[in-house]
């Protein structure tokens, strides 16, 4: 291993954190699956090819860590143990009128050059915190699917929630993301 | 003819399964005449985009 990897490493350590914190809302596991992965890393520095960046290769291994960790706290404390937000269902029901038409004072409009938001790190702050304001069943399941990668059938698999419930949660992380941003980043970028 | 509510159910679907062809034809006919919900499928695919640069490493 060579010192520069070891302080590139190190460096990196502090995105490793937030981005397990983010996936596991624990910040003991995401300690466990960053030292893990750091150990990983060190251990197998030969199999880094560089046709990646080393941040993606050592966030590949995290993924990884974290979806172990997510399978076993499924195990022990199932996600379909957790009961529906009624603030989340409420705020959803305000987005449309009765007939089911968008509210007028919420309606999707454009967002301008949006992939232009994707190079802006204040983006991701906002991004992130839009994650995390998630409630916890919901965050969960959408990280999973949308970050982690992972089909909808195996979200079934390790949370013990239905194929359909599963969907209907996506939905509303969907709904409440967007609103989300548009609220903290692209309402702000049109003025 | 599908409600804004009902096109934004099928939006988030598409993005985890094949819609049915009744269904997509519906959500086509909706996204047509309706601009706030183009701008949400749109949007779905930009989430969908940002999701997977954070989980490759690129969003931090």
């Amino acid at each position: 291993m060579e010192p520069d990897r070891h302080s590139e490493l190190n460096a990196l350590r502090p995105d490793l954190l937030r981005f397990a914190r983010l996936q596991l809302r624990d910040a003991g596991a995401a300690e466990d699956a960053v030292q893990e992965t750091l150990l990983a890393a060190l251990a197998g520095g030969k199999q880094f090819e560089q046709k990646s960046s080393y941040k993606t290769w050592l966030i590949s291994i995290l993924r990884n860590k974290i979806i172990d960790i997510i399978r076993s706290q499924g195990r022990e404390a199932p996600l379909s143990a957790l009961t529906d937000d009624p603030e989340e269902e409420a705020a959803i029901e305000a987005l449309f009128e009765a007939d089911g038409h968008w509210r007028k004072d919420v309606r999707p409009a454009r967002w301008a050059d949006p992939e232009a938001s994707l190079e802006q790190q204040q983006f991701w702050r906002v991004f992130e915190a839009c994650l995390d304001h998630l409630p916890e069943r919901t965050a969960r399941v959408f990280m999973m699917r949308e970050v982690l990668g992972l089909d909808t059938g195996e979200i079934c698999k390790e949370t013990g929630i239905s194929t359909s419930n599963c969907w209907v949660v996506l939905h509303r992380a969907r709904l409440a993301l967007r609103a989300c941003l548009q609220q903290g980043w692209f309402a702000g970028a049109e003025a | 003819m599908l409600s804004c509510k009902q096109a934004t159910e099928l939006m988030s679907q598409e993005q985890d399964r094949r819609l049915t062809l009744v269904e997509r034809i519906g959500l086509r006919l909706h996204v047509m005449i309706c601009s706030a919900c183009a701008s949400y499928r749109a949007q779905m695919a930009f989430l969908r985009q940002a999701c997977r640069r954070l989980g490759s490493g690129g969003g931090l």
